[in-house]
């Protein structure tokens, strides 16, 4: 594999490009073992006491206890749950936000954009809390009501943008064999910007996956909250960083599964986008739809 | 409206540390993400390998983690140079992989004629990254740049739960002292935020038009 960007190494290139991925990775590999170390090192607090390294067996003991599994598992199985119905009010909300945006009324077009603009300026926190103290719902629907309301507002406008690239052939043949405008949005146009903007549409669902952890603010039992605060008030501080390791390690395991779904169907469908590109990557497909980038539309995984 | 004017020093000491955060997690977020960037298409497997997995566990990370981490382990580490500085550590550390994802999409972007130009007068890896490809990526995805940092602005009200006083913990300070008034405060901070996220947008669209590359 080589790429544009240098030359295919000869013998000396190939031997120096050895060399230094040897030292690079006796680097890289160094500096995790000093942090494993570092972190299971006994440590001497201030009045003597010793309290045991982070990788000694009294920390992990706990994790013989059936209980702890099934708080762990109830939390995680909260966090999906509220992943999944944030999931389905996004995507409906993504949806009328789309059209609305795209209307040929400035009636609905104006006042859907400044909604649009006002909500994804928002931190999602701040969101909740408002939602939570202001209509209190419970910690749940709080939760679920500002991640749909955020993440179907960005979902709408990968929407728009795919709508507004498809070309304009299609939104005329629709009319012009006597649909209306909105059935011609609704079954010519809508299904071609979907698959379209799928890859997008789902990176944005594992970004709401990834907030439904904030929800542990406004006091949700999700698996951060379920996991690290309470298991930990109850078991006590010594295995605060176990159930930290842990709880992490379930996130990315739900993450990366997502994660690697969305990069299958965006192999499978975004096949077009397979122009020539600097570098030779194999999930460059990722990057989906190359017209985005430029148009200033939004991007995939942008953080939040 | 006055609970917000009667507490209007807290939010302004909010808002300070919100841009203090933004500004400080940005330029480090950049110089990071450039860097994993430069690893990620470099030469080197052992680079490419190291930044491909820096990025993928970073972004399936949620922030809350990552900020625990900070806040948490850290010191535990005997490295406590104050909840501000772990929180901009923390929203360097997850902002980064996005910022690298972006330019490298920009690399991507930039075409393939201008790397070969490059390589065929004799410019070496560095010098076609820095002289030739780099330039032109970075203008095409200002955007999307912009995008994280409005991103990241809003994320900084993260760091409102790890013990920083910034707009979203002096929320909830006012609205723990004042629940009267609860919509009125939120509102308040919600416009504070606004002012950033939409000023960024409007550097967007202005530095887009001025440094777009004409292709």
């Amino acid at each position: 594999m080589t790429s544009v960007l240098y030359d295919a190494p000869g013998p000396k290139a190939i031997i120096r490009s050895r060399v230094i991925s040897v030292i690079g990775a006796v680097v890289i590999i160094g500096g995790l073992v000093w942090l494993i170390l570092a972190l299971g090192a006994p440590k001497v607090s201030a009045n003597g006491a010793v309290q045991p390294g982070l990788w000694d067996a009294s920390r992990w003991d706990v994790f013989s206890d059936v209980q702890v599994w099934r708080t762990l598992g109830q939390g995680a199985v909260n966090t999906l749950r509220m992943a999944a119905v944030a999931a389905a009010f996004a995507l409906v909300l993504g949806i009328v936000f789309s059209f609305a945006r795209a209307s040929d009324s400035k009636w609905v077009r104006v006042p859907a954009t400044i909604v649009l603009e006002f909500v994804r300026g928002m931190p999602v926190l701040l969101m909740m809390l408002f939602i939570l103290l202001v209509f209190s719902t419970g910690s749940f629907w709080a939760g679920v009501a500002a991640l749909a309301v955020y993440n179907g507002a960005i979902i709408g406008e990968a929407l728009r943008a795919g709508i507004a690239s498809l070309p304009r052939g299609q939104r005329e043949a629709g009319l012009s064999i006597g649909l209306t405008p909105i059935s011609t949005r609704f079954r010519i146009e809508f299904p071609q910007a979907f698959r379209q903007m799928l890859p997008i549409i789902i990176a944005q669902l594992v970004v709401l996956l990834k907030d439904t952890s904030l929800a542990f603010v406004v006091g949700y039992e999700e698996l951060l909250r379920s996991g690290v605060s309470n298991l930990t008030n109850f078991f006590g501080s010594r295995y605060a960083f176990s159930f930290f390791f842990v709880v992490l390690a379930i996130y990315l395991t739900m993450n990366l599964l997502l994660s690697w779904a969305a990069r299958i169907i965006a192999r499978r469908t975004g096949a077009k986008a397979g122009g020539v590109t600097i570098t030779p990557d194999e999930d460059s497909d990722l990057d989906g739809a190359p017209g985005l980038v430029g148009a200033g539309g939004p991007t995939p995984g942008q953080g939040r | 409206m006055d609970a917000v004017i009667e507490n209007l020093p807290t939010f302004l000491e909010g808002f300070r540390n919100t841009l203090a955060l933004l500004g400080i997690a940005g330029v480090g977020a950049l110089l990071l993400g450039l860097i994993v960037a430069g690893l990620r298409i470099s030469p080197v497997g052992s680079f490419r390998g190291f930044a491909t997995v820096y990025t993928e566990i970073v972004r399936n990370t949620p922030l809350t983690l990552v900020l625990f981490f900070c806040a948490v382990l850290l010191p535990y580490l005997n490295f406590q140079p104050g909840y501000f500085a772990l929180a901009a550590i923390g929203l360097t550390v997850y902002t980064s992989p996005f910022i690298a994802e972006a330019l490298r999409s920009g690399v991507n972007g930039v075409h393939v004629g201008q790397a070969e130009a490059a390589r065929s007068i004799g410019l070496t890896f560095g010098q076609t990254l820095s002289f030739i490809v780099m330039p032109q990526a970075v203008r095409m995805v200002i955007p999307p740049l912009i995008n994280v940092l409005i991103a990241l602005t809003k994320n900084t009200s993260v760091a409102g739960a790890f013990f920083v006083l910034e707009l979203f913990g002096s929320a909830r300070k006012v609205t723990n002292i004042r629940g009267d008034e609860v919509l009125a405060i939120l509102l308040a901070v919600g416009v504070f935020y606004l002012l950033i996220t939409v000023s960024l947008g409007l550097i967007a669209a202005r530095v887009e038009k001025k440094v777009a590359v004409l292709r």
